[in-house]
């Protein structure tokens, strides 16, 4: 989506994100059990869905990559991480000061959800190093690709390993929300999960606007100078025969 | 779980919100530089892409002189 | 296929076993952590999740030594070029190479359990020793599976070493979490108790998915 597809996305993104927020302050009720302090869950589950999403998302633009051998793909797939991470960075923060709040701990092993994100988020910060390392840009973005499709089959699995490790001992914090959520909450919940949601996107567009306008200016700059150089020589041939003749 | 007082709790709720604010700004921040990066570059290839024409236009005359 | 899988196995089981560089050195390797544990724990004898969590990290760690030696003899010695001229099905290369790191693992496993129980175990081994067995053959499935996969992704690269271990780790958590889990009861103080079978799905399900994954996208490790 470029030009004037993403000025309306924005736009709609913007909307979205402050109706969202006003709904959460001044219409959304407030939890009996937790108070005040669950209102950052509006914004640290919908960071963590979107970001893990965007993850997986990242996982089917490299199969797509690694089939086609369009690199199309794998810019897609390695913007899709990028921005995932940064999401990723917010719902760990938002975490840790949820967590803070609410247990007096910045971290807490108790909340599944929480822990198996780190360990996804650990992974996929193994993406940049993992591509740097590769000096040819075919097999970067080939392996990029085969890591992305694996972590991305590790997202799920991950996530089941460590509910099984954690549900026994501890109850789920999250419970009080996601199990009995009155339905101005639900409202107030979606309308942010889409902000959210529509903020990933917009800011994947961004990304790829730049990177597609990078790539052709790198492409501009070397055919001018191709052709300065082509053309020098060219002019020069096609000049002295006649400026030979003329003399 | 007890409730925490409002002004407390609002601390940390503020906290977590002005992150994600922040975190935006700073990416807006980065996108704004790379825009400006690539402005400049059109700048330089616009130059380039001129003194190119000049440069095809000029020889001319100065080869048929020497 | 199989008898090119069947050429390669033999080719690194005779390399192993004319240099023996990989095992001996996990098993070192394990012995000097389990000689680490004790004096930064100090505790003379472990039981139950704290000996399953030091047994388990200890594993892992030697892992990932044998999977950062596992593709190097072909980087040095042009193996990969030799065997992509080979009318072979690449795939072949993931099979052998993952049997073959299975094999390492569970040689080493033989006696780092062994000497866990002299060294740190306080209860018995005897008697949860089947199912210690049984966790263990899975998880090295898994390891094997996710190693192989890791180390092809490595090799090529610049920072070899640091690569390996950074991308093993997390994607072995899972297999931790069950091993460590399932083994907790079976090296317990008071006496082997049962095994959980959930523990094993998670591994069994972990070693179908990614061995699948491998199989399909090992292929394209190998293009040059």
């Amino acid at each position: 989506m470029f030009g004037r597809g993403l000025k309306t996305l924005s736009l709609l993104t913007v909307v979205l994100i402050v109706g969202a927020f006003a709904l959460v302050f001044f219409y959304a009720p407030n939890d009996a059990d937790q108070g005040f302090i669950q209102k950052i869950f509006y914004l640290h589950v919908p960071l963590a869905i979107v970001a893990l999403g965007g993850f997986v998302l990242g996982g089917i633009h490299a199969i797509r990559h690694l089939r086609s051998g369009d690199p199309v793909h794998d810019a897609r797939s390695y913007v899709s991480i990028h921005a995932s991470v940064i999401f990723g960075v917010a719902v760990l923060v938002t975490g840790a000061i949820w967590a803070k709040g609410s247990w007096g701990k910045w971290w807490v092993w108790d909340e599944p959800t929480l822990v198996s994100f780190l360990i996804v988020f650990l992974l996929y910060c193994t993406y940049y190093p993992l591509r740097y390392a590769i000096e040819d840009r075919d097999r970067q973005a080939r392996y990029a690709s085969v890591f992305a499709i694996t972590a991305g089959a590790f997202v799920p699995l991950n996530f089941m390993a460590v509910r099984a490790a954690e549900s026994l001992v501890h109850p789920r914090t999250f419970g009080t929300v996601e199990g009995g959520m009155p339905g101005d909450m639900w409202l107030t919940f979606l309308v942010c999960f889409a902000g959210i949601a529509l903020l990933w996107v917009t800011l994947v567009s961004f990304e790829l606007t730049a990177k597609r306008t990078s790539g052709q200016l790198s492409r501009l700059r070397r055919a001018l100078d191709d052709g300065g150089h082509g053309g020098g020589p060219g002019v020069a041939r096609r000049i002295a025969p006649s400026g030979a003749g003329s003399r | 779980m007890p409730a925490l007082p409002l002004d407390e709790a609002g601390k940390y709720v503020a906290a977590a919100y002005v992150v994600f604010v922040v975190l935006l700004v700073v990416y807006i921040g980065i996108m704004a530089a790379k825009l400006s990066r690539i402005s400049r570059e059109i700048e330089e290839i616009a130059e380039l892409a001129e003194q190119r024409r000049a440069e095809e236009q000029e020889p001319e005359p100065e080869e048929v002189r020497s | 296929m199989r008898r090119a899988v069947a050429a390669l196995i033999r080719k690194d089981l005779r390399l192993e076993l004319r240099t023996r560089e990989s095992v001996p050195a996990m098993v070192l390797f394990s012995l000097s952590t389990f000689v680490l544990f004790h004096f930064a724990l100090d505790e003379a004898e472990v039981e139950g999740s704290l000996a399953a969590g030091i047994l388990w990290v200890t594993l892992l760690f030697a892992a990932v030594l044998g999977i950062n030696r596992l593709f190097v003899s072909e980087r040095e010695e042009g193996g990969f070029d030799g065997f992509l001229l080979a009318p072979v099905d690449r795939t072949a290369l993931f099979v052998a190479k993952a049997t073959v790191l299975f094999g390492f693992l569970a040689a080493v496993e033989v006696f780092v359990v062994a000497a866990f129980a002299i060294l740190l175990l306080g209860p018995s081994p005897w008697p949860g020793l089947p199912s210690l067995v049984l966790v263990l053959l899975l998880a090295d499935a898994g390891l094997a599976v996710i190693g192989t996969l890791v180390a092809a992704l490595a090799v090529q690269t610049r920072a070899r070493d640091l690569l390996v271990p950074l991308l093993a780790l997390p994607l072995s958590v899972p297999l931790v979490i069950a091993g460590a889990r399932a083994c907790e009861p079976l090296l317990a103080a008071g006496g082997a108790g049962a095994l959980e079978a959930r523990w094993l799905g998670v591994l069994g399900l972990y070693d179908l998915v990614f061995g699948l994954l491998a199989y399909a996208i090992f292929d394209f490790l190998l293009e040059e």
